[in-house]
């Protein structure tokens, strides 16, 4: 059987499919690429199917020896891409000789890149998923060097021509926001004012949540929320008034008010916005 | 809705059922896992302490439309698997909890082993289960300082709820005792013994050497 083996395995660079449903009632997350658009463009140009399990990396890339001919394509953050030392495309499918050695360098911007290899990754399943999910240390460990990660069976010719649109860098990252269900608990004003508040992306976002930087967001009420279900995108607010947006690995349920849900689609940018990146929340009006 | 419960939508295809209490909550819960395949199809239904959210629902509105005739009653049932939990009382908090009840330690552990206590929701972590069933009167605060680490197994206490940790984590909780029981095991089926409904028994028996 194919695989890679891990040579150099970046900061932090983990597998990753579309995560895991069904089971938050369990209390386990969904985990689940973050770029989801740019996973299921890297399948696509490999010829799998949308939800083959690849590669995440985060900001600085990773190295992989192909145990035997392999093709690849890397999507998400631009990054330089070399096999066997010399560049190649990003944005296509790649071929990887025997032995050869596929390099994803440092993100050019943006923060998380994507590696789909025909066949996909093969590691075993877990609860319908074979995702890392780093909030609960399920799914496979994050890659470290020496790690081999076996290789699916190709399921024909992969497409010869495709087109992955390339995402404009995010200079400001505008998140539109759907009020509810819990933007009761703060004042109108406060509400109001989230549409022209400054907010930054805040070093400590990682899978589990984006967080801020940025004007504290006044409640209208004290007490304590008791725990609820979390959904993907939910904007919670924890007592130091900075909002947090929940990614893929976030908890099931969570005990701070939810003012508001960013909308699936606009969560991509969301994970590739760096630390200090500006942020813009846009109300929609329920 | 009737009956003390109330919609609220969140995001663009899930709603919050938002119950008066936990007791109509898990009613709430049973009715819709009960009632499930006359639904518009729901991605996730999750549980929590007074609510109840639906995730992933292909049709929103014919769903709140469904629900807002729905009667839903303050006895859930009481038919779910039972799963008995055998523990050694010797947890750090013990005695703690024992003065806050007034009680002698051995009066504590007949307390905390007497009811049948049920999962209402899960959370926290894999496996961790909200076990309602001791009564009010017995209601304990969190710890002033969580602890960074709590052993695998802690059978714990806070609030209304009682749990006992899957695994090794921080937390908050008064610890009274351990078992030895794989609550959690994502490689079996089922991964979780404690789902919500499950009813739960702990059995006190001797630490282990």
């Amino acid at each position: 059987m194919t695989a890679l083996q891990v040579v150099r395995a970046g900061p932090l660079t983990t597998v990753q499919d579309l995560g895991r449903r069904g089971v938050a009632h369990l209390g386990v997350p969904r985990a689940g690429a973050l770029d989801e658009p740019a996973l299921r463009a890297a399948n696509r140009l490999v010829g799998n199917a949308p939800g083959a399990a690849g590669l995440e990396t985060t900001l600085g890339g990773v190295a992989l020896r192909a145990t035997a001919a392999a093709v690849v394509a890397v999507t998400g953050a631009p990054a330089p891409v070399r096999v066997a030392g010399r560049p190649a495309a990003w944005g296509a499918p790649v071929g990887v000789p025997a032995g050869a050695v596929v390099e994803i360098g440092a993100a050019t911007y943006g923060v998380r890149s994507y590696l789909a290899v025909a066949g996909g990754i093969a590691v075993p399943e877990l609860l319908g998923s074979r995702s890392a999910d780093l909030l609960s240390g399920l799914g496979p460990a994050p890659l470290a060097v020496g790690d081999l990660l076996p290789v699916g069976q190709a399921a024909g010719p992969y497409p010869p021509v495709d087109l992955v649109p390339l995402p404009a860098p995010p200079g400001e990252l505008v998140l539109r926001l759907r009020l509810g269900p819990r933007a009761d608990w703060f004042t109108a004003e406060a509400v109001a004012g989230l549409a022209r508040s400054r907010y930054q992306v805040a070093e400590a976002s990682n899978r589990i949540a984006l967080r801020t930087e940025g004007p504290a967001l006044a409640r209208a009420r004290e007490g304590e929320l008791p725990s609820e279900g979390m959904v993907l995108g939910a904007v919670q607010v924890p007592p130091d008034g900075r909002p947090v947006v929940f990614l893929a690995d976030h908890p099931t349920t969570g005990g701070y008010p939810v003012v508001g849900v960013v909308p699936g689609p606009d969560l991509a940018a969301a994970a590739q916005a760096r630390p200090g990146t500006p942020i813009r929340f846009a109300l929609l009006r329920a | 809705m009737r009956d003390g419960l109330a919609l609220r939508p969140v995001g663009e295809d899930a709603l919050l059922v938002e119950a008066d209490c936990t007791e109509r909550a898990e009613s709430l819960y049973a009715h819709l896992l009960a009632r499930r395949s006359e639904l518009p199809e729901i991605t996730e239904i999750v549980p929590a302490a007074r609510t109840v959210l639906l995730d992933g629902i292909a049709d929103r509105a014919a769903l709140a439309r469904q629900l807002a005739d729905w009667q839903v009653s303050l006895h859930p049932p009481a038919d779910g698997p039972l799963v008995e939990v055998p523990t050694a009382y010797d947890g750090a908090d013990l005695p703690e909890v024992a003065a806050l009840w007034d009680v002698s330690v051995e009066a504590a552990v007949r307390i905390h082993a007497a009811p049948e206590y049920r999962v209402a929701f899960c959370g926290f972590a894999p496996g961790f289960g909200y076990l309602t069933g001791l009564p009010a009167r017995y209601e304990v605060p969190r710890r002033d300082t969580p602890r960074s680490s709590v052993p695998a197994g802690a059978v714990a206490l806070a609030g209304p709820f009682t749990g006992v940790y899957p695994r090794s984590s921080p937390g908050g909780w008064q610890l009274l005792g351990r078992t030895t029981l794989a609550l959690w095991d994502a490689r079996r089926e089922p991964a979780a013994l404690l789902a919500p409904g499950v009813r739960v028994r702990f059995l006190p028996v001797r630490a282990p050497r």
